[in-house]
Formats: structure tokens, C-alpha cells, sequence
């Protein structure tokens, strides 16, 4: 299985008729339990790139082909958003049985799924809780197993801990981390978090300011598995820097023609 | 009371006679808006009135045929309860409102949310709701009547007329608040569009259906009262209406209690209903 971003563009036109470009000929792949991050100044049209690769937008030009995509129920992507979207009037459970129920699965199966993946991201005695019970922290697991639970070929990933405090951050990356370790899936993982994205990613692709385009895709060559250690690795700051020297020029120049 | 001594003491404000320097104690400007309560004082006000009134009548200060004395007016209440008649009175009206309510939430809240959704329903349905939402409902009641007949039908449909209004509007614009995160999650997870309305527009909306019946509520209480006076048999508006006319006093007080008591019990009602099906609000 291989996901190809092939060649996509984003503009848009409002109503007054001006025009928007968005992304520019975005280009690149998602190979098999690979997990790649975008990373890239505000602005630059990564939330939009994640909305097409998901099926919620629509590109002006391009498509996203998934080669070698099995065919049942299965979706191909699931969505884990920056404000969690979870189900206020759904239990913990309830929620995260939601992309099961509308497969039509069983009862039983259900159930047995949802175990397996609260289980995985430690939410075992919060079953009957309802999110507005449930720490920033706690929701973003809920909707990880959420669509971990409904099995996709792709784990798309926006911005889901920027709405979290720093330290609960910083554990959750670690958790992201062994959880991509157990599951053997493909995410794709937007962030504008440099370190984050080093921290994370086999693979970061970095985009440009407004219009998005890619400026590099850097191979990120750290071991696995990856924890607390990482982050005073000598070559981890090295991924950092070479990064940071991208995006720094671009909010630099951003900063200068905002009027 | 003395705001002043009510103070805590670390807020007293210490100033000091002559200028120069000195010391300076933070004080709490928000004090003043930390409401207290007072469960007492609503009680003691309530039976304060009832007794000044009570007084003012049995002294025959205002004449007995204006303001008979709420002891009174208990008993006679009292006394129709017994007899039956008051029942009667009041299941004719009760049957009115529960229809009429009925039928105007089914239509609320279907129209509500396919004007809501769909964009041709919407362009279809947005001006007709316009132009009929401003009449008075009781102004169509002589239509109504000319339509259905003298009998409940009329009454009925007056009724889900003024309840729907405030139904469907509350729908409606809870349809087009509905968080469109909550729409892309479910799409992501694999709802379709008559998914999405059942599992997630419907629980979305739960709380402006509330509010609508609520509001609603209130103008079927209203227009049942009207509709009974133009013309009807029995029913708590007959009633009043009648008694008015005989100079009943005590009977009319009667029928505005039992108004009053049908507001109370209808909106105890829908809060405890909002409590079971909408467990998950804070």
C-alpha cells in the first residue's frame, strides 16, 4: 500500500473574487506503516492539504491515489482533529464505536474493538464518561482510538495537541509514538512544531509560507523506539536546526510583507 | 443591611487623614457582584402579599366582588374540585394544548431541520414562514374556525399554529449552529447524509427543541385561553369567560390559579424531561 499525493494545488476565490492560492503542486508519498509529518509556518495551508487527502475538500488540481487499497468497509482515512470533534451526547465508548456502528459491524465486535484500542491508549475506566467529563489530554486519546478503532489505511493527524498544555504535549507525543509502534499504520501528522515533527516523523515534509509548497523532505534517520532520551540527541538537534532554517526564513519574509 | 460592615476584614479600606505616604489595603471591586441568596426572603415576600392581601380584602377595603381573599378563593376551589367540575374545565383545555402542541413539534421539528439542511426547502419554505410568523395567531382564528368548524378541530390547529412558529424557528437555527466539526468527523468515520441528520444533527438540536417547547408552551397556554372564549363549551378560558360574566369572582381567580399552576407544572416538566434525554449537558 502506497498513499500519492500527486501533484495538488489549492486556490480559492471568495465572493468579491479574490483569489487565494493555497497550495502549490504538492507532491510526495506515504509509504506503508510510514509515519510523515508536515510541517510548516501558519498559514501555509497544511489543514487544507489534510482536509483533501481526507475527503473533506476538495483540490483544484491533482488527486490522492491510494495504490493497492484493499476493498471492504474498511475507510481508507481517519481524521484525529486539532479541537478532538468528539460526540458530546456520546459516552467514551460510545464515540469510540461510532465509525464501527456505521459499518454496520456486530454488537459484540464492536466492543471487542474498542477494548482493544482503549486499552492501547490507556483510557480503561472512562468507558461511560462523557467527553465534557474528560481533560484536553484524555479527549485527544479518545479521538485517537476513535479512528484507530475504524481501521483506516491512513491516520491523518491535525495539529492534534496544539490544543494542549505543554506538558501534556510532550507526554502525548511520547504515547503517539509507541502507539504508531504497536498499530503498523501509515499517518500522515501535521504540525507547525519543528521539534515535534523530528520527534515523530520517518520522514518531514516542510512547507513553504503562503502559497505551500514543498521545500524540502528530510529523511529523519533516529532509532526507534524513540523516547525521552531523543531530545538532548545530538543529531535530533541537528534535524531540528536544518528545519527551523527553513521555516525561520519563511516566517521572516511573512513577517516583513504582512501590510 | 450595612454594606459597609459586611465587609471581610481584611477589605475595610483604611485611609489616612493627611496626605503623604501611607498604607495602602487592596479591596475587592468585584464585591458587589457576588449575588447572595435569599430562599427566605422569596418565601416570606410571597406569604407577606398573600396575607396583605388577605387583609385588605376581609377588611373590605377593596369590595369582595374585586378581590375576594385568597382564603376564599381556596375554598372555592375547593369546592369545584370536589364537585368535578374544575376537572372537567380542565382536561377540555389540557386535551387542546396537548394536541396542538403535539402536532406542532412533529411539524417544528421536520420542517425545522429540512429547511435547516437542504437548500431547496430552505428557498421554498424561508419566505412563507416570513410572511405568516408576524400575524397573530389569534387574529387566524376566526379563519380557522371558518376551515375546520366551530368544534376542537379549530382550537387544535390554532394552537399548533402558534407553537410551531417558535418550534421551527428554534429548530431551524439550531440546525445551522450545528458544529460543522462534529458534521466532518462523523463523514470521516463513514455517516452518510441521512446519517449524519439522525446521529448528529438530531442530538445537536436536543436543546433548542427544549427551548421551543418551552417558549411554546406558554403561547399554547395563551391561545387555548383565547380559542375558549371565542367559543367553546368548557375549558379553563370557557370558564373564566363565564364566571366574568356572572360576576363570579372568586371562580375567575380560580381558573388564572389553575393558569398559573399549568406554567409551573409544564416547565418543571420539560426541565426534568431536558435532564433525561439530555444527560450529557454540563
Amino acid at each position: 500500500m502506497k498513499v500519492l499525493i500527486d501533484h495538488i494545488s489549492k486556490v480559492y476565490i471568495d465572493r468579491q473574487g479574490e483569489v487565494t492560492e493555497a497550495l502549490r503542486d504538492i507532491h510526495f508519498d506515504i509509504g506503508e506503516n510510514e509515519f510523515v509529518v508536515v510541517v510548516g509556518p501558519s498559514g501555509c495551508g497544511k489543514s487544507t492539504l489534510l482536509n483533501i487527502i481526507a475527503g473533506l475538500l476538495s483540490s483544484t488540481s491533482g488527486q490522492i491515489i491510494f495504490e493497492g487499497a484493499r476493498t471492504d468497509s474498511r475507510p481508507l482515512t481517519a481524521v484525529v482533529f486539532q479541537d478532538f470533534a468528539l460526540f458530546p451526547w456520546r459516552t467514551v465508548l460510545k464515540n469510540i464505536v461510532y465509525g464501527l456502528e456505521e459499518r454496520g459491524l456486530q454488537k459484540a465486535e464492536q466492543l471487542e474493538i474498542a477494548k482493544k484500542y482503549i486499552t492501547m491508549v490507556g483510557l480503561q475506566g472512562f468507558e461511560n464518561k462523557y467527553p465534557h467529563q474528560l481533560s484536553g489530554g484524555m479527549k485527544q486519546r479518545v479521538s485517537i482510538a476513535r479512528a484507530l478503532a475504524n481501521d483506516p489505511l491512513l491516520l491523518l493527524m491535525d495539529e492534534p495537541f496544539s490544543a494542549l498544555d505543554a506538558q501534556t504535549r510532550t507526554l502525548m507525543q511520547y504515547e503517539l509514538s509507541r502507539i504508531w509502534e504497536e498499530t503498523q499504520k501509515s499517518f500522515l501528522y501535521i504540525t507547525h512544531h519543528i521539534q515535534e515533527a523530528v520527534f515523530l516523523g520517518d520522514r518531514v515534509v516542510v512547507l513553504s509560507k503562503r502559497p505551500g509548497q514543498i521545500l524540502d523532505i528530510v529523511q529523519i534517520g533516529l532509532p526507534r523506539p524513540r523516547g525521552e532520551h531523543l531530545i538532548i540527541d545530538k543529531k535530533y538537534l541537528e534535524y531540528v536546526d536544518v528545519i527551523w532554517g527553513y521555516i525561520k526564513n519563511q516566517v521572516r519574509e511573512s513577517l516583513e510583507e504582512t501590510p | 443591611m450595612n454594606l459597609r460592615t459586611s465587609f471581610p476584614d481584611g477589605m475595610r479600606v483604611t485611609s489616612s487623614e493627611q496626605s503623604g505616604v501611607g498604607k495602602a489595603i487592596v479591596q475587592d471591586k468585584t464585591y458587589f457582584l457576588q449575588m447572595k441568596e435569599h430562599p427566605w426572603l422569596s418565601v416570606a415576600s410571597f406569604l407577606l402579599i398573600l396575607l396583605f392581601w388577605e387583609v385588605v380584602s376581609r377588611m373590605e377595603w377593596v369590595p369582595p366582588l374585586f378581590l375576594p381573599a385568597p382564603s376564599e378563593i381556596l375554598s372555592e376551589g375547593w369546592t369545584m374540585l370536589k364537585t368535578g367540575l374544575i376537572i372537567k374545565h380542565i382536561l377540555a383545555s389540557l386535551s387542546r394544548i396537548l394536541w396542538g402542541f403535539f402536532i406542532a413539534c412533529i411539524l417544528g421539528i421536520v420542517v425545522g431541520i429540512l429547511i435547516g439542511f437542504f437548500s431547496i426547502p430552505e428557498a421554498v419554505g424561508n419566505p412563507i414562514i416570513a410572511a405568516t410568523f408576524p400575524i397573530p395567531k389569534i387574529a387566524i382564528l376566526p379563519l380557522l374556525i371558518l376551515w375546520f368548524g366551530i368544534g376542537e378541530a379549530s382550537k387544535v390547529a390554532v394552537i399548533a399554529l402558534g407553537v410551531f412558529f417558535p418550534m421551527v424557528i428554534n429548530v431551524y437555527t439550531g440546525v445551522k449552529n450545528v458544529d460543522p466539526l462534529l458534521i466532518k468527523a462523523a463523514l470521516s468515520l463513514g455517516s452518510n447524509r441521512t446519517r449524519i441528520i439522525r446521529k448528529i444533527i438530531l442530538p445537536s438540536i436536543l436543546p433548542m427543541i427544549f427551548a421551543g417547547m418551552k417558549l411554546g408552551i406558554g403561547i399554547a397556554l395563551l391561545l387555548v385561553v383565547a380559542a375558549e372564549m371565542v367559543a367553546a363549551d368548557a375549558g379553563i378560558g370557557f370558564m373564566i369567560l363565564t364566571a366574568a360574566d356572572l360576576m363570579q369572582t372568586k371562580k375567575l381567580m380560580v381558573g388564572l390559579i389553575i393558569l398559573s399552576l399549568l406554567g409551573i407544572f409544564f416547565n418543571w416538566l420539560f426541565q426534568k424531561l431536558e435532564r433525561v434525554f439530555i444527560p450529557w449537558k454540563e
